[in-house]
């Protein structure tokens, strides 16, 4: 499990920077996307892999750690999309507006002059 | 529970809240209460903070400590989230509070105008900002993050336009990179050490076990870099001069202390991270910041020789001036002289009182040219603003006689106080950091002395590159002095008045900023607060 994981992470963060590198808006959006859910995966293997162990605390109290998951980071990974998505909705309307401004979908606002 | 005075930590954090909130029920017309209800707002997170500094400074918080705490939703220190309150979080406070009332007035003169929300945009960036300086958990401070930087793209973009649109694709992108570095480093620090709690990070980390220790390091060094980026620093801040430049004359003046938000933020984590009880780790960001600092001074000097125009002047000079900073704060954590921290802490006031003031004189000392005039007039077509006669009468504000005589001995006080000339305060806080340097030789002394001369050499270049621009537009003008109004030219002379009031009061302020510096290097007394910070109800229900 942990080498799918991190072979998945490291896939989509690897696409997501170099689509973040290229010249047009729409593919740095993708990149960003990408690469969100590269850090939200990877917030979520911080609190350790584990299966079919819930981050619930029975009713009484105590609770055995090997059965229970650190809810921490899910709660992290929840605050981090809500966040990331807010925030990348924010960029598509700024790059909408670019691309009416402008007429080009190039980051610079201008195609470059060959 | 009661209504206590310990509630007053969260009112910096409340009050913008609350007052952002109220303003989107108000109609875009209704320009005059929005101004009202945000001075107001301004006002009162001031006050708060200056209560907050007096009881920091006075040891006036529960128990006589000098460090106050307020556990939110009453959870215990290490499990829920604590606001901190100590001198160096109540000096930042004042100071967003000191540049906001004038930024907020000058606003009124017109740039409010130029799109819509603007003080509900606005009160969210202070309330952003406070709750970074006030926040004690790593997780709560990138939220905290978010909500400044959603407010700063709303503010950037203010006015709208094709510069401005061009310029905040760009701040947009690099900052939401930023961000996802930000909880990069913050997911390894959690799961190399298990908190997120700043005061049980420092107590843990001497402790580490040898085969977490790299892992913490890579964790701090991503967050640094986010935080780096942020503080402008070379080669992390070709984006900042365009985007500072780009916009709105009142937006550009607050963003001068968004930099400051980066470098606050690496030296609190720095010092409680990597300060003098860290074990292994001590020092480890230092030759970083004082590297880093250095060159971004050399870049801003660089950068403030080439630029033609007073904004991009300016906006290079940010870069000085944090990077300044940052050398400092390295400086000290490799163990220079304490002095040094003091000195940069006082430098840091004065720089971003300066900067702010000479943000705010960019556009009345280049109206004569009519390129802003005609700007303004362009974006309000754009917007589908149209000015109706209601809109027309913010003009009647007084129009100030000897035009250029004011423009100019404010102009003046900016360039004396940047460049750190006497008497103003930038003087007083180089000379500081000059002494630091050259008391004690802990610090490699090659790098003492570069940082020295560099910081020599950057007042010069300061004073050459705004004397020349200052030649141009005061000695050289031909045409009519410009019409300036009185709202416009009051918050300038606040700020330079408050920059004459801190070299007046010298003495105290330094006196503040030696006693924060001392409570900075001391993380344990930081983290056994926090620890020892009462919970509400623990006095009044005791479960049986």
């Amino acid at each position: 499990m942990e080498i799918v994981l991190s072979l998945a992470i490291g896939v989509l963060a690897a696409s997501g920077i170099w689509l973040l590198l290229r010249p047009r808006t729409f593919q740095v959006i993708v990149g960003l996307c990408l690469l969100s859910y590269a850090v939200n995966l990877f917030i979520f293997a911080t609190g350790r892999l584990w299966i079919g162990v819930p981050p619930i605390m029975p009713r009484g109290g105590f609770v055995n750690p090997t059965t229970y998951a650190d809810p921490l980071p899910q709660a992290l990974v929840l605050t981090a999309i809500v966040i990331s998505f807010a925030t990348t909705a924010l960029f598509l309307v700024v790059l909408i507006a670019s691309r009416g401004l402008t007429g080009t979908d190039h980051v610079d606002g201008q195609e470059r002059q060959e | 529970m009661s209504m206590g005075p310990e509630h007053m930590i969260i009112a910096p954090i409340l009050i913008p809240f609350f007052a952002g909130a109220l303003m989107f029920v108000y109609d875009e017309r209704q320009r005059r209460a929005k101004l009202t209800i945000s001075l107001l707002a301004a006002a009162a997170s001031l006050l708060a903070g200056m209560e907050i500094m007096s009881r920091a400074n006075g040891s006036d918080f529960a128990g006589g400590a000098d460090t106050g705490f307020y556990l939110l939703g009453d959870w215990s220190a290490p499990f829920g989230i604590a606001l901190v309150a100590d001198r160096l979080s109540a000096l930042m406070l004042v100071l967003t509070g000191l540049l906001s009332l004038p930024v907020l007035t000058y606003a009124a003169a017109g740039w409010q105008r130029q799109g819509q929300h603007f003080h509900s945009l606005f009160q969210f960036l202070l309330m952003g900002l406070n709750g970074a300086f006030l926040t004690g958990d790593l997780f709560n401070l990138f939220v905290f993050f978010e909500v400044l930087l959603a407010a700063s793209y709303g503010l950037l973009l203010h006015g709208g336009g094709q510069l401005r649109v061009r310029a905040g694709l760009h701040y947009i992108a690099i900052n939401l990179t930023g961000s996802l570095l930000f909880l990069i480093g913050v997911s390894l620090v959690y799961g190399a050490t298990g908190t997120l709690n700043m005061a049980q990070l420092s107590s843990l980390i001497p402790g580490l076990s040898e085969t977490r220790r790299p892992l913490l390091h890579v964790g701090a060094a991503m967050m640094g870099l986010a935080f780096l980026i942020k503080a402008g620093i070379w080669p992390l801040s070709f984006w900042l001069p365009t985007a500072y430049m780009a916009g709105a004359a009142p937006v550009a003046a607050m963003f001068s202390i968004m930099t400051k938000v980066g470098v606050y933020v690496i030296m609190r984590l720095s010092f409680l991270m990597f300060g003098v009880a860290a074990g292994p780790s001590e020092g480890f960001s230092g030759p970083v910041l004082i590297l880093g600092g250095m060159a971004t001074v050399t870049y801003g000097c660089l950068g403030v020789l080439a630029s033609q125009s007073l904004g991009r002047v300016t906006a290079h000079l940010v870069l000085v001036s944090s990077g300044t900073v940052l050398a400092a704060a390295g400086f000290v954590l490799v163990g220079g002289s304490p002095q040094i921290l003091v000195a940069a802490l006082y430098y840091l006031v004065a720089s971003t009182l300066g900067i702010a003031a000479l943000f705010l004189l960019i556009e009345p000392m280049g109206r004569e040219d009519g390129s802003i005039a005609a700007l303004l007039a362009l974006t309000a077509d754009a917007y589908g603003l149209d000015d109706r006669e209601e809109d027309r009468q913010p003009e009647v504000g007084i129009a100030v006689p000897g035009t250029l005589t004011v423009l100019g001995l404010s102009y003046l006080a900016c360039v004396i106080a940047l460049a750190g000339l006497p008497p103003l305060a930038g003087f007083i806080g180089k000379l500081g950091m000059l002494q630091g340097l050259l008391v004690e030789g802990a610090a490699t002394p090659i790098l003492s002395w570069g940082f020295v001369a560099l910081l020599i050499l950057s007042g010069f270049a300061t004073l050459l590159g705004l004397v020349r621009i200052g030649i141009h537009t005061f000695w050289g003008a031909e045409s009519e002095p410009p019409r300036l109004l009185a709202l416009e030219i009051a918050p300038v002379l606040a700020l330079v008045g408050l920059v004459a009031i801190l070299s007046w009061k010298a003495e105290a302020t330094l006196g503040y900023m030696r006693d924060t510096a001392a409570a900075a290097q001391s993380p344990a007394a930081y983290a056994a607060g926090v620890y020892g910070a009462p919970r509400a109800t623990d006095t009044e229900e005791e479960d049986p």
